[in-house]
Formats: C-alpha cells, sequence, structure tokens
C-alpha cells in the first residue's frame, strides 16, 4: 500500500522559501494564503542563539482530527493518504481550521489579488470554487495523479512530484512512499534521526523532519 | 513557537455557545416548571435557534448550510445539527399537545444539544483551551447555570432555586477542575467573574430569595451574565493556536 510523505531535512533548510513561492505559483493562492509556509524560529539567548528553518503545511496526518470533525464530508482521506478537501462539499464553517494542530488550514471569503486588481494571471488563474470553503497544501494530488498516470514516480520523477520539492534549491524537501522500504524517503528516514510535530496528539502526521544522522552505535 | 490567536471563529460562533447554552439550559429547566412553561420554552427556542442562525452567518457557503447534516458519523456539528431539529421538533410538540412527558424528551434533547455543544470544543485539537476534556463538563455546567438563571426570570418556585443553586455550584466545581488543567492569562478575569458574580453574588442572592422571592431573578442574571462573558472570552480571546515545538534542534557543522 502507498503512503505518501514529505520528509524536510533542517540540516539543509536556509530558509529560502523558494519552496512557499513555488507552491503559490503552482496553486494560485491568494496573498496571505501559504499552503506551504516555512517558519523562522529563533532558539536560545544571546549569543548562544540559532535560527531554524521549519517548512509546515498539512501534515495529512494518519488520523486527521480535520477529517473527523468536518460536517459536511468535505475532508476525506484517500487509501495513499491524503487529505483531500471537495470544494462543492464545504460549507466554509472553519471546524477543521481550529481543529487542525498545524495551523494548515485557510479560509478566503473574498477574491484578493497582490496589487488591488488582478492582473492577467490572477484573473486566468481565479478559482471561485475556493472562495468561502477551507483550503489547503494537496501534496500536488493533480501532479502526483497525471504523472503516475504516464508511469511516472512521486518523488523521483519531477513532472510527479509537489511543486515544492522540485523547487528546493538546499533539497531539503523530499517526497515519497513510505511504505516502501526502498524508497527515497524511507532511505532518508534510516539513515537519519527524526521527529515529527506534535506527535503526542496522536495525529500521525506524514511529514517528517530530519535532525541528525542515526546513531552508528 | 507560541501560536496566534485564531481568527476563524470569532463572536458569531461565541454567540451560538452563549444563546444555544442558555437556551437549552432553560428548556430542561421549564420541563420542571409546575405551571405551564409556554413562555420560557418559547423563549428558549428563539435562543437556540439565533445562536444557529448567528453561527449561519459565519458559515463561509450560506446556501450549502443543508450539508451540515453529511456527516453524523464522525461530527458533533452534524450531531448538534441533528439534535437541533429533535429539540425543535419536541419542544413544539409539547407545547401544541401540553404534554408533561413531551417536555421531558424535549429536556433529554435540549441536555443532548447542550453536550453536543460542548464536545465540539473537545474535537477542536488546535486550540489547547478547548480540546482539554475538562471543557465538556465545563461548557455542560454553565448552559444548565445559565439556562436555570433564565428559569427564575419566570418561576421562583423553590425546586427551581435549589437546581439553579446546583447547577451553579456545579459550575463553579467545573471551572476550578478546568483551571487546574488549562492556564490561559485570557481566562483569568472571566474566572474571576464567574466565581465571584456568577457564584458567590448568584448563591447569596439565590438564598435571599428563599425568603424574598422577588429577588430570584437577580440571582439568575448574575449567573446568565457570569457564564455569557466567560463563554464569550473562551471562544474568541482563549482560543490561541498551539503554534509548534521542535523536539530536536538540527545538527549542523562540527559536532
Amino acid at each position: 500500500m502507498t503512503r505518501w510523505a514529505m520528509v524536510a531535512d533542517l540540516q539543509r533548510c536556509v530558509g529560502c522559501q523558494t519552496c512557499t513561492a513555488a507552491c503559490k505559483h503552482a496553486n494560485a493562492t491568494p496573498p496571505d494564503v501559504q499552503w506551504r509556509k516555512v517558519l523562522d524560529m529563533e532558539v536560545g539567548e544571546y549569543p548562544n542563539v540559532k535560527r531554524v528553518f521549519v517548512p509546515t503545511g498539512c501534515m495529512h496526518c494518519d488520523d486527521p482530527p480535520c477529517m473527523h470533525v468536518c460536517p459536511s464530508t468535505a475532508t476525506r482521506k484517500r487509501p495513499d493518504g491524503i487529505v483531500t478537501i471537495d470544494y462543492d462539499l464545504c460549507i466554509g464553517c472553519s471546524y477543521c481550521s481550529v481543529a487542525c494542530p498545524y495551523d494548515a488550514r485557510f479560509k478566503t471569503d473574498a477574491p484578493s489579488f497582490s496589487y488591488g486588481n488582478a492582473m492577467e494571471n490572477e484573473k486566468q488563474r481565479f478559482d471561485a470554487k475556493r472562495l468561502g470553503v477551507a483550503t489547503k497544501c494537496t501534496f500536488c494530488v493533480d501532479r502526483i495523479d497525471a504523472g503516475m498516470a504516464k508511469g511516472l514516480k512521486p518523488g523521483v520523477d519531477p513532472e510527479a512530484t509537489p511543486a515544492c520539492v522540485n523547487s528546493c534549491i538546499a533539497q531539503a524537501l523530499h517526497f515519497g512512499d513510505v511504505e516502501d522500504p526502498d524508497s527515497n524517503v524511507s532511505q532518508l528516514l534510516a539513515e537519519n534521526q527524526s521527529f515529527r510535530l506534535h506527535e503526542e496528539l496522536g495525529t500521525g502526521p506524514r511529514f517528517y523532519y530530519l535532525w541528525d544522522k542515526a546513531d552508528k552505535a | 513557537m507560541i501560536g496566534k490567536l485564531q481568527t476563524m471563529w470569532d463572536a458569531r460562533a461565541a454567540i451560538n455557545f452563549m444563546l444555544g447554552g442558555t437556551g437549552a439550559g432553560l428548556l430542561a429547566a421549564s420541563a420542571f416548571f409546575r405551571t405551564e412553561p409556554t413562555i420560557p420554552v418559547l423563549v428558549a427556542l428563539v435562543l437556540i435557534g439565533a445562536g444557529l442562525g448567528a453561527v449561519w452567518l459565519e458559515i463561509g457557503r450560506k446556501l450549502r448550510a443543508i450539508h451540515v447534516f453529511f456527516n453524523p458519523f464522525t461530527s458533533w456539528m452534524t450531531r448538534e445539527a441533528f439534535v437541533a431539529v429533535l429539540v425543535f421538533v419536541l419542544a413544539i410538540s409539547a407545547l401544541l399537545l401540553k404534554n408533561q412527558l413531551l417536555y421531558y424528551a424535549a429536556a433529554l434533547a435540549a441536555l443532548g444539544f447542550l453536550y453536543c455543544q460542548a464536545r465540539i470544543l473537545f474535537g477542536a485539537k488546535g486550540i489547547p483551551t478547548w480540546r482539554a476534556r475538562e471543557v465538556v463538563p465545563l461548557i455542560v455546567t454553565t448552559g444548565l447555570a445559565e439556562g436555570l438563571g433564565l428559569a427564575l426570570l419566570f418561576s421562583s418556585q423553590i425546586h427551581v432555586l435549589i437546581l439553579f443553586s446546583l447547577a451553579v455550584a456545579a459550575r463553579v466545581l467545573a471551572w476550578i477542575r478546568y483551571r487546574s488543567a488549562v492556564k490561559s492569562p485570557a481566562l483569568e478575569s472571566a474566572g474571576t467573574v464567574l466565581v465571584r458574580l456568577g457564584t458567590l453574588a448568584a448563591l447569596v442572592i439565590a438564598l435571599l430569595a428563599y425568603f424574598i422571592p422577588l429577588v430570584a431573578p437577580l440571582a439568575g442574571l448574575a449567573a446568565l451574565a457570569a457564564g455569557w462573558n466567560f463563554k464569550f472570552r473562551l471562544v474568541t480571546r482563549a482560543a490561541i493556536r498551539q503554534g509548534f515545538t521542535l523536539p530536536h534542534l538540527p545538527i549542523r557543522g562540527a559536532r
């Protein structure tokens, strides 16, 4: 069984936000909506201060609280683990937004554009279906499905891989099937120590963060 | 990283918890009136309806509101909607048929509605002040105290006063339990009002009302005001997102 997951190598991420820009470009999200967001965290006290850049977004959880609370069944989970939103069913109650511990969901009630009036590209890509409903990262599900239909491998072939992963200048972001022991992400997880965010909540997020090489001992 | 205030649910959602909770509490109390409770039941239905109307104003796709009924299997919001329909059907039937059993059934449904509201907050895993288990008894007892407080405007019968006093006592116990589990500076002032005005003052006035029944509504209003203030704060001001915490920092360069 396939289970898509994202791996972010925190040792490599430089916080350039290219993934954020690529996501916005690929998904035409309005201003202030960042399906792929990079947190810029400052840790410690002067002079021992570290900056850590943490890519976040929908974690496509194994047990997504957003799906359980959704009154309209708009939020669903595919067999491959991707959590989707049916914009035709969603009523925009935002219950999913307050249920998500990862701050991953957005709702835009009115059209908004980068410079007030819509530019030509914004006019062309504007989707009224996304107004007044919940939106979030889809793992670029359309690219995955279209790529797989062509026999391509998500996480390996760029055409079948989420835009944020393709764009990462530091190769910090990786995508693949964690159920396949030979996949790129499985190997990275085997070779490194990783954690997931808010694991104590039992949501089973499918977004892993590498923070050090695996212990050899 | 500390999370910021969630802004998805605002005063409109809070109004649903305030009016809906009070309406449900009043409907439950009405079943125990020894006189025909037509007016209190109507007021309760108006309150519940107004609360649901407020939340309808908040949703992004108002014409699709019917979709709220699609997920009774896991969503407490759907269950709240179904129970609301049941509350209206039973209460209106009771009013039309003047049937005491139906009043009891409506009261039970109202308690179910209150429980659904509490579970809605408990299901919001992204908000630490809501997802605490202790929020469930707090919301239920708050609704009961508010509803019984409002009931004192219609009846100062001794058993209503006793039920009111018990509900107020239960609410403050639920608050103490909640506060020991959840630390939220945004709730401190509302909690103080809940204890001083909503509990101590309300109980003192309720005690007076055993001798001077005319003051009973004042006790009810004190409990009601404190409860509304608390729930408004809980939904709009104490709803801070969890934020992010890293269990490990990345190792870079030399070890």
